[in-house]
């Protein structure tokens, strides 16, 4: 897929029948296996049908009990014992494809923390040193070509990890943790979806897998351990104030800031994501102006309520949250 | 069985645009009671929007411990700032007296959180709370936690009927 597209969007379907990870080819590998066979064991069982209910109509009373039962028999039999070797066969097709997507991924793995909450992604990269840790939101990124873990976590209720092209779908469980690991094959942005019913967004829960190369992937992940930067016009600088004794403060996150709460989105490098309130919006100055005053005509039943800044005021925090990035 | 549904609609209505604003609700301009300890229930109490709203009521226990309320109350019990879970209202019980707590603060400790959390957010809490000690209906308290589990439902919490306790030691005037 080439990935010269300036577009924001997703360049792929986001189907399980288009894989991009090894993954998914070998589910996709069963899934058409499966879908093929049954195909034509449905034609063949149809066709026997309308062979048996030809015969009757043709006349020739059937004699019960008689001599032309008894190729019958062998006719149900063979057809019994070929359906039985049919469904070992998968079986066994299907509990190697479940060892081989589960299999140790190796040492070289890059570890990412999902945690669902209700209704967006929050995504973490650590390291052995915290100072490290990136946190973001709605938007992974991964290297091309390694593979990468990720620890599944919810908060609140059962949410399911799902981006069709890369991964199967894995749950995350309150107070459970869960995990699977993919390997991209190739660059692209790839939609995932939250595959568990958890309330009123549940559909308005998705986020975007973007995967790149090494060294692109590599200052991606630098710059998103940076602190945000320090607003320089006045008006950005005018925002952050407005942010920080606003309400939004209860909730985000900004780093290298006294914004530290950890219920909503961190905003540490808003700007830099493609798009808002978890895949709902491309990410433009007038979508987030509009998600700040009213987020619930966008997305009813969001925990972020409408805010009432005044003109200046929410102008000034826009400017503020397009700096981070 | 009609009359059971209509209660049970009621019960989960949710308006996600919350309160209209500018209302006496959103904006209580009048202080009711005082800021100190030892006050009444106001006089003209104005009663909680969400006192019979389970969705709102539990919308106010993920705030709770979301805002960090249980940083100071814990899960009621009290610790650093006094227990909700008890009978014992130094500031009053009634929802008027306890969003005034919570929009003003009080002395020696609660913060305010008037200009930080919307109005309707604090009628949630305030609901919540009034939950914890068994002040709202059996069915309107929560019956489910995010979280480990730490003290029995609120649904399953005995009224506590409220009593206007003394000034505690901690707030008494010089």
């Amino acid at each position: 897929m080439p990935l010269t597209l300036a577009s924001t969007l997703v360049q792929q379907a986001h189907a399980s029948l288009n894989p991009a990870s090894p993954q998914v080819r070998l589910v996709d590998r069963l899934g058409t296996a499966m879908f093929v066979t049954a195909a034509v064991v449905c034609l063949l069982v149809f066709a026997a049908l309308l062979w048996a209910a030809l015969r009757r109509r043709s006349g020739a009373e059937p004699v019960a009990g008689g001599r032309q039962e008894r190729p019958m028999k062998t006719a149900v039999l063979l057809a019994t014992g070929v359906t039985t070797v049919i469904l070992f066969v998968f079986l066994i097709f299907d509990v190697s494809v479940g060892r081989s997507i589960t299999t140790n991924p190796g040492n070289d793995a890059l570890q990412i923390r999902v945690t669902g909450h209700q209704w967006w992604w929050e995504v973490q990269y650590r390291d052995s040193l915290p100072k490290n840790w990136a946190t973001t939101a709605n938007e992974i990124h991964v290297p091309v070509g390694r593979p990468v873990v990720f620890e599944l976590r919810s908060t609140d209720v059962i949410h399911s990890f799902w981006p069709p092209n890369l991964s199967p779908k894995r749950d995350q469980i309150p107070g459970n943790e869960n995990s699977l690991w993919f390997q991209a094959d190739s660059a692209g942005v790839y939609r995932g979806q939250c595959a568990e019913f958890c309330g009123h967004q549940h559909a308005k829960m998705a986020f975007l897998v973007v995967a790149e190369p090494a060294d692109q992937f590599e200052g991606w992940l630098a710059r998103q351990r940076d602190t945000a930067q320090t607003p320089t016009d006045s008006r950005a600088r005018r925002g952050k104030d407005v942010f920080m004794s606003a309400s939004c403060v209860m909730c985000h996150a900004i780093s290298g800031t006294s914004a530290g709460s950890r219920i909503g989105p961190d905003l540490t490098h808003l700007a830099s994501r493609r798009t808002l309130a978890a895949g709902t919006l491309p990410n433009t100055r007038e979508n987030l102006t509009g998600w700040i005053v009213d987020p619930q005509a966008i997305k009813p039943g969001v925990k972020m309520p409408p805010n009432q800044l005044s003109g200046p005021e929410l102008l000034a925090l826009v400017a503020y949250l397009e700096t981070l990035k | 069985m009609l009359i059971l549904a209509v209660v049970g609609c009621k019960r989960e209505e949710r308006d996600f645009h919350g309160l209209p604003s500018g209302s006496a609700i959103t904006n209580p301009k009048v202080r009711e009671v005082d800021l100190v300890p030892g006050g009444a229930a106001p006089a003209d109490s104005v009663p909680g929007p969400y006192e019979e709203n389970a969705y709102a009521v539990s919308q106010g226990k993920t705030l709770y411990n979301g805002y960090n309320c249980s940083g100071c109350h814990f899960q009621g019990g009290g610790g650093i700032g006094p227990p909700l879970m008890d009978a014992d209202w130094i500031y009053g019980s009634q929802p008027q007296n306890i969003y005034e707590t919570i929009a003003e603060g009080r002395p020696n400790g609660m913060p305010s959180f008037g200009r930080k959390i919307v109005p309707d957010q604090i009628w949630q809490i305030t609901a919540y709370v009034r939950s914890m000690s068994g002040l709202l209906r059996k069915d309107v308290a929560p019956g489910r936690t995010d979280d480990m589990q730490v003290r029995p439902q609120e649904q399953s919490t005995q009224k506590a009927k409220p009593v206007q306790s003394g000034i505690p030691k901690s707030a008494e005037l010089p």
